[in-house]
């Protein structure tokens, strides 16, 4: 979906996203990361579960809610992307409370 | 726990001037902001890219270059600066020093000060088309944050929607850099030269904003790139993410094959720590969204916090540089601050320059108006797109009763996601209006609670032990 103008200084940065090795460049937000590496989405809706990717990119719409390191409902789009982090999909409406995460499944 | 005199929350051009006056004058300064880098969203990641993508200056224009002495006074001013960091309460008693909780690098810290200064900005007006919730369909500002901090952009086929300034600067800088654009869809309605004509001998005192937005379209008339006029009924179509545009150009229709389809119907004040501490706000009918109330000094109708920039009201860069230093030196005044022997001459100059800069405001805002069918919205098209709620169910919840935008939250969800009501709150107000046939400012808005951020179990319990 996104493809990147030349960047002869930048610095290569390895992460994983679901499990696969990824590439970014250094200074990108895991957000960023993420669509220029190709991935079409990175959270589906509590509600309807459908595919969701980052809208706003400034820390708004919340649409880039991503699984950092073990920790669900971050912002990936505020978020530098590291060597080493493991991203996942943030599915649903993790941490909230049962009967609401229930509700969404339904 | 840290203690100021002075903290400004937000790093831009309105934040970053303040934060160097009001150390000219002696007080002591911390300033928050949640980017890495210091410059607010039309100097995003200036300092990376003069480091470190000196070529990409040269589409990013002149004014996005301008920002690199702005940063680096900034940092020589003396003020103490915590980026990556998010302000996710804020704590304003009428008396007494106000207290700020940061989330920043997964502990939140505390900080003190005697007075507080918000400059976080505007935010892009959400833009509640059919399809708008389907990957690939983006704001305008988003794919520009992406150029700008990744020199990242959307492939090809591209197209860009909506009406203003941003919009304009944006199809000028993809040209620049070589990046295609398939088409402009261009919703501005039919008769701007017409609308604007009232307003151009009071806007003439902006002549530079205005030779600006001249050449700017100018740039885009010579670019090639097509533009459809006066398009309305705007649609993103696909399965998975877009693959179609669908709308009509002066009432033919028009459909465009597109992967990234990016929207923008102008900027509005980020209300969420102005509504946090409850401080009164206004319905401003030009610009089609509320403003918080402001003395001419700058600050809200909450004692000891002030406002300065585009979260104040639209004016663009320069203004904010202005309202920023004004709230700086009036809040050195009232806090007795040593350093200010010119400071009565400075404010009588930034005042001047303010005027001057706001005085293209009413023919912009008459010439590219904003979108008149948001509170006209009605059947399937996501309003609240954290919780899925339609245009049809908030009428709905106005049939039923509901006479504000916190009734219907507790009706339909709506505005109770993780986005807290930023991307639905104008677009409910705006529909709970129509429906009762009242103005906004009757309607109101939601209610906002902390945290205003999403804080992390660890960022919560560091709290009481903060530092
Ligand atoms: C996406 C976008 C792109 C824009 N691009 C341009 C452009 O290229 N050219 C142009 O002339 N105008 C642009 N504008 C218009 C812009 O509003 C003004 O020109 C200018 O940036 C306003 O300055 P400001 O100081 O008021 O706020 P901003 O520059 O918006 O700075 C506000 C800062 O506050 C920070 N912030 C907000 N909330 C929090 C919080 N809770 N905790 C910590 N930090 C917080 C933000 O990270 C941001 O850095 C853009 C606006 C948007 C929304
Ligand atoms: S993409 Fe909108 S909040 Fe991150």
């Amino acid at each position: 979906m996104f493809r990147r103008l030349p960047e002869p200084r930048a610095r290569a940065v390895h992460f994983t996203f679901e499990g696969e090795a990824l590439t970014a460049h250094s200074g990108d937000s895991v957000a960023a990361a993420l669509l220029g590496a190709g991935i079409g989405h990175s959270r589906t809706t509590p509600r309807s579960g459908t595919a969701r990717a980052p809208y706003c990119m400034m820390g708004v719409c919340f649409e880039c809610l991503i699984e950092i390191d073990g920790v669900a409902n971050r912002q990936g789009c505020l978020v530098e992307v590291r060597d080493g982090m493991t991203v996942r999909r943030q599915q649903g409406a993790p941490g909230l409370p049962e009967d609401l995460a229930d509700e969404g499944g339904k | 726990m840290t203690s100021t005199d002075l903290a400004i929350i937000g790093a831009g051009p309105a934040g970053m001037e303040a934060a160097a006056t009001a150390r000219e004058t002696g007080l002591s300064v911390l300033l928050i902001d949640e980017q890495p880098e210091p410059g607010g969203q039309i100097w995003r990641a200036i300092e990376r890219n003069v480091s470190e993508r000196p070529d990409n200056l040269a589409f990013l224009g002149p004014d996005y270059a301008a920002g690199a002495a702005k940063a680096e006074r900034f940092r020589a001013s003396g003020a103490n600066y915590w980026p990556s960091a998010m302000v996710w309460h804020l704590d304003s008693p009428e008396d007494g020093d106000k207290t700020i909780l940061v989330a920043w690098d997964g502990v939140t810290r505390q900080v003190q000060a005697r007075s507080v200064l918000l400059a976080t900005g505007a935010m892009e007006r959400p833009v509640p088309i059919p399809g708008w919730t389907l990957p690939g369909v983006m704001s305008i500002g988003a794919a520009q944050t992406m150029l700008k901090s990744s020199g990242l952009y959307p492939q090809a086929p591209l197209v860009l929607a909506g009406s203003g300034p941003l919009l304009l600067l944006f199809a000028v800088q993809c040209h620049a850099a070589g990046i295609p654009v398939s088409a402009v869809l261009d919703t501005t309605p039919p008769g701007a030269m017409m609308r604007g004509l009232p307003h151009l001998p009071k806007a003439l005192l902006g002549w530079r904003t205005l030779l600006k937005g001249r050449r700017l379209m100018q740039a885009l008339a010579s670019s090639g790139i097509p533009v459809y006029r006066h398009v309305r009924n705007l649609e993103a179509l696909g399965a998975d993410s877009v693959e179609r545009v669908r709308c009509t150009s002066d009432g033919q229709t028009v459909e465009l094959e597109a992967t990234t389809l990016l929207l923008h119907e102008g900027v509005v004040p980020n209300p969420q720590l102005t509504r946090l501490i409850g401080c009164e706000h206004r319905w401003n009918a030009a610009q089609r969204c509320f403003h918080p109330v402001l003395s001419d000094r700058g600050e809200t109708s909450v004692p000891g916090v002030f406002v300065a920039g585009d979260g104040g009201g639209i004016g663009g860069a320069p203004a904010a540089e202005n309202t920023g230093r004004i709230a700086a030196l009036e809040i050195a005044e009232e806090l007795g601050a040593v350093n200010r022997p010119s400071g009565d001459i400075e404010i009588v100059k930034a005042r001047d320059n303010l005027r001057a800069q706001m005085a293209v405001r009413p023919l912009l805002d008459a010439m590219y108006p904003p979108p008149d069918w948001i509170g006209k919205l009605d059947g399937d098209v996501p309003v609240c797109r954290c919780e899925e709620v339609s245009a049809r169910a908030v009428r709905g919840a106005a049939a039923d009763g509901a006479p504000g935008p916190n009734q219907a939250k507790a009706f339909l969800r709506a505005g109770m996601g993780p986005c807290q009501g930023r991307m639905c709150g104008l677009t409910v107000t705006e529909i709970l209006a129509d429906a009762h046939g009242k103005e906004p400012d009757a309607i109101g808005y939601y209610r906002i609670r902390p945290p205003i951020k999403p804080v992390t179990v660890g960022e919560l319990a560091a709290l009481d032990g903060a530092d």
